[in-house]
């Protein structure tokens, strides 16, 4: 059975995913400070609400260096929504709050505004079609493999990342007219912007892929 | 080219309508209610939300019909064990009325709040809400009266006192106080079957830019297209054609790609 560890600092989606991970089959410790991390096999870190929150709360229980060393010792770390958020250089919500740097790249509102001038829906909440991203060659030996075609994921957000390399979009998806990015890989890190523990089977597929790689 | 271009726009502009599945519940039982007074059971909700969730609901709607603080333990175990089976968003509402009866109801596995009563005594507990868990989880839940042709006021308490707000305002300032969805039920309408308030829907829809989930009034597959074209709403709310099997959510999915709606492929 594959273990996984899941990072508590508050987060209000901490037992959906501990429930997502225990329905895949694994083995499901959970952490609150930084000292359970150096022994996971991997870590999942979930997340809601706002990223400089996210950060305060993850600074409080002294879990930023560990996570920072966790992500350098090449074992397979999972970001969910603003659990992945919180792994770039900076977010701007609520002003410019700094992240822990894992992922190069920024944290930005959705545009509010269509092309045309039209108000776009934020937050984005539902389900939407992930696509490959352009330098992407295939989600094989990804935590996005053997998906039906056309998967949809829930999302549930009004912020989202825009990693400085284009190579570490996984996946994106279409809200009214924007590409915004659903999915970052670097190495072993991963990233979703939706929820996988409530994108019902879909979702499941890729917990499992995450538990065994 | 162009074509491509203006077909690729036109499927990009509007994102897939969400099918909701409401459940009312009154202690163990999910009941339907009518017009908001009457009340029938229906069964186990669990039994149902397992079903509606293998049936592909996008969602789930718990809401508490009595809510009082003596039921609140049974809809926390109601969420809690659902919540270990159902992997969709599920969405809790009913007498919650500080950011703690929140954070309990998120601690026991529900994804968004719906707030009504305490909302239209207390509008800043919707930014309190909104600042502390996001404002993607703070859903108002506005039940609304039709007053005069095109103006509807908030109702609180089930239905059963006035709040003197009207219901398109009342939307505009929960959405400036951080609101991050609209959960809006016609009472007029709720529990009879006859269709939802297409006039309601939109006038809510137009006056904001957060999402509008439609409730009441669902009978049929041409009420759900009425709502989703004429209304704009982003999401459909149903109880009694799901409840008592009148439609099936895979037949709806289908039926309403089929007159050209954008739902989740399954």
């Amino acid at each position: 059975m594959s273990k996984v560890t899941v990072v508590d600092y508050g987060s209000g989606n901490l037992l959906s995913v501990c429930r997502a991970l225990r329905h895949c089959g694994a083995e499901v410790s959970v952490v609150e400070s930084g000292a359970g991390l150096a022994s996971a096999d991997r870590l999942v870190v979930p997340g809601v609400g706002a990223m400089a929150d996210s950060m305060r709360n993850l600074e409080a229980r002294g879990l930023v260096e560990p996570l920072r060393a966790f992500a350098r010792s090449d074992r397979p770390l999972l970001g969910i929504c603003v659990g992945m958020q919180v792994m770039f250089d900076a977010g701007e919500e609520f002003g410019v709050h700094p992240g822990l740097g894992l992922l190069g790249g920024r944290v930005r509102m959705i545009p509010g505004s269509r092309g045309d001038g039209t108000r776009r829906k934020i937050p984005h909440i539902g389900w939407n079609a992930l696509i490959p991203a352009a330098r992407v060659n295939g989600w094989e030996g990804t935590i996005l493999a053997g998906l039906p075609e056309e998967p949809a994921a829930y999302f549930l957000h009004s912020f989202a990342v825009d990693p400085d390399d284009d190579g570490a979009r996984l996946a994106e998806c279409e809200h009214e007219g924007v590409r915004v990015c659903a999915a970052v890989k670097s190495g072993l890190v991963y990233g979703c912007q939706f929820h996988p523990e409530k994108s019902g089977e879909v979702g499941l597929t890729i917990l499992k892929n995450f538990l065994a790689l | 080219m162009a074509l491509e271009a203006h077909r690729l726009a036109g499927q990009l502009t509007l994102a897939n309508l969400r099918l909701i599945p409401r459940l009312d519940i009154k202690g163990p039982d999910l009941i339907k209610s009518v017009q908001l007074e009457g009340v029938r059971k229906v069964g186990d909700p669990r039994t149902f939300a397992r079903r509606y969730y293998a049936d592909g609901a996008d969602e789930i709607i718990y809401m508490d019909a009595v809510a009082s603080l003596y039921s609140r333990d049974t809809l926390t175990e109601l969420v809690r064990r659902t919540a270990e089976e159902v992997f969709v968003p599920i969405t809790v509402g009913g007498g919650l009325r500080t950011a703690d009866d929140v954070r309990a109801m998120l601690r026991a596995g529900a994804d968004k709040v719906a707030i009504n009563s305490a909302a239209t005594q207390r509008p800043e507990l919707i930014r309190e809400v909104a600042e502390r868990f996001g404002a993607q989880c703070m859903v108002l839940q506005i039940d609304a009266k039709q007053a005069q042709p095109q103006r509807w006021e908030a109702l609180r308490d089930g239905g059963r006192e006035r709040t003197g707000l009207d219901v398109v305002e009342w939307a505009k300032r929960a959405e400036g106080l951080g609101a991050g969805e609209i959960l809006l039920t016609s009472v007029d309408r709720e529990g009879t079957r006859r269709g939802f308030d297409i006039d309601l829907i939109r006038a809510v829809t137009k006056a904001v830019s957060i999402p509008v989930i439609a409730s009441g009034g669902m009978g049929s597959m041409d009420h759900l297209l009425a709502a989703a074209i004429e209304g704009t709403a982003d999401a459909i709310a149903m109880a009694h054609v799901l409840h008592y099997g009148v439609l099936g959510l895979p037949e709806i999915r289908r039926q309403a790609r089929v007159h050209g709606l954008k739902v989740r492929p399954i």
